[in-house]
């Protein structure tokens, strides 16, 4: 369980984040929904320590990471898996050295165990047999569930997924949400997904949460979503024509 | 001011870098491979450059000695010094700035705006110590061995020129090679590379590592990295001179 309290974040004038309260439970994907520019991926990176918060609290299962040295930070880091937006694979090495190399660095075991682990986790993503192929020969779908991959090999506690499904095909990404949310579920991990994909929220959105110019706005579910008054949402949600039209028609009924 | 900052930072940028290592193997590993990448893919253009260098020195000293007071072993006396104390090193080290700073600054700048340092950092991973550590370390081991390399290439083609041009006596020129050798000079040179490695590696790594935006960000460090990667070793030059030879 993941706790933000109190949470602000500025660059210069730019008030990005206002005091943001939220709570992220585990067994479940929490999304974390809102428009480009919403601050979004500010607060989950200032949840995994790449920014500093200007003031608040965040803490792990109890632990306030923010008020930790270096090398208290960095036993909470080996806990967190992270998939960024471009999937930040390393471009040196090939798709199994870079599922292997949270083990590498942190873990003791031996080179057999590791790659045992590193095929589990590219059969858990649908990968297997790619161990060689180097990140260049990949589509932007691979790379993605690569990223998973890595992030889930060292069994993390907490994964934070950034636009998991950005730049993909509607079957792409409802493949990469559904393998996120199987992940979530069967390890009882904290998962924090950032996303602006109406796909996604209906499909795992469970626990949405709307920031809206770095204000948390809204908090619900996928079922409530359709249904909500929240203009900033409603908005966001129905951006086209098309869109209000089927919302008068949802409300209508 | 902002030469203070950069100055300040970098003495940061470095103090992080020089943190205990995650896992000591890794950082091994990653040594051996910046040993091949910087030094042993630098031996051909190290060559190339020395050996015309070293037949241009030559034959630019014959000519200006062409009279009857000045001996002609001087011609390989001056090679000698020229290449030791000042080309195999400083011009050395100023051609590697190009081809290494540059190749440094857009590796590390380009892990950082594809989010890799981010990966690094968000895996508890010292993201400075893990990228530059293993290429500073690499580049000080390896950059006395291409100073040797260059030293006898640029030397070895003075006498090459000698030979097919008959410019001066190839023997003339071996006895003026000979002539009031000093060993400290090479030691000098190599105490000069070794800073000179440290400079070239550490200044080109601190431009990429603190590139923001794109890609091209990631050229304009790259330039900003031979710029001060070049006038830092000038700079380095001057003072080990300075302290060494005088």
């Amino acid at each position: 369980m993941i706790e933000v309290k109190g949470l602000s974040k500025s660059f210069g004038d730019n008030h990005v984040l206002k005091n943001v309260n939220l709570l992220f439970e585990q067994g479940v994907p929490n999304l974390i929904i809102g428009a480009s520019g919403s601050g979004k991926t500010t607060l989950v990176k200032c949840i995994v320590g790449l920014h500093e918060p200007d003031v608040g609290t965040i803490s792990y299962d109890g632990r306030i990471f923010n008020q930790m040295n270096n090398s208290e930070r960095k036993s909470i880091r080996k806990e967190i898996g992270f998939l960024f937006q471009g999937s930040a694979l390393f471009d040196s090495m090939s798709v199994e050295e870079n599922v292997m190399f949270p083990l590498r660095m942190f873990s003791h075991s031996t080179l057999k165990e590791m790659k045992s682990r590193v095929e589990y986790c590219l059969e858990r993503v649908d990968l297997a047999g790619t161990n060689s192929l180097m990140p260049s020969e990949l589509s932007g779908g691979m790379k993605k569930r690569v990223g998973i991959a890595r992030a889930i090999s060292f069994n993390p506690k907490y994964l934070f997924c950034d636009e998991p499904n950005s730049g993909l095909d509607p079957h792409t990404a409802l493949t990469i949400d559904r393998l996120i949310d199987d992940i979530t579920r069967e390890s009882g991990i904290t998962t924090i997904v950032i996303t602006h994909d109406m796909n996604s929220v209906l499909e795992i959105g469970e626990r949405l949460s709307f920031i809206y110019q770095g204000d948390l706005l809204w908090k619900g579910s996928n079922k409530e979503i359709l249904r909500t008054d929240c203009t900033e949402l409603t908005d966001f949600i129905y951006a086209s024509e098309y869109m209000k039209e089927v919302r008068r028609h949802l409300i209508s009924e | 001011m902002k030469i203070l900052y950069h100055i300040g930072h970098y003495a940061l940028f470095l103090k992080k870098s020089f943190e205990k290592p995650e896992r000591r193997s890794v950082y091994w590993k990653l040594f051996i491979d910046e040993i091949v990448k910087l030094g042993i893919g630098s031996i051909g253009i190290i060559i190339i450059i020395s050996g015309f260098m070293g037949m241009v020195i030559t034959i630019q000293t014959a000519s200006q000695i062409d009279g009857n007071f000045i001996p002609d072993y001087l011609v390989g006396w001056t090679t000698r010094q020229s290449v030791i104390l000042e080309f195999s090193t400083t011009m050395l080290a100023l051609i590697l700035a190009g081809k290494i700073g540059s190749n440094v600054a857009s590796e590390i700048g380009t892990m950082r705006v594809t989010e890799q340092i981010d990966a690094l950092e968000i895996m508890g991973i010292n993201s400075a110590g893990y990228l530059v550590i293993p290429k500073i370390y690499a580049f000080m081991i390896i950059m006395p061995f291409l100073v040797v390399i260059s030293m006898f290439t640029g030397i070895y083609f003075g006498y090459l020129i000698c030979e097919l041009t008959g410019i001066i006596s190839p023997s003339q020129y071996l006895f003026g090679l000979q002539y009031d050798f000093r060993p400290f000079d090479v030691s000098y040179a190599f105490i000069k590379s070794i800073v000179f490695a440290f400079v070239i590696s550490s200044v080109s790594s601190y431009h990429g590592y603190f590139v923001g935006g794109g890609a091209l960000e990631v050229g304009k460090a790259s330039t900003r990295a031979v710029v001060y990667s070049s006038i830092v070793v000038l700079v380095m030059n001057y003072l080990i001179t300075q302290m060494l030879l005088i």
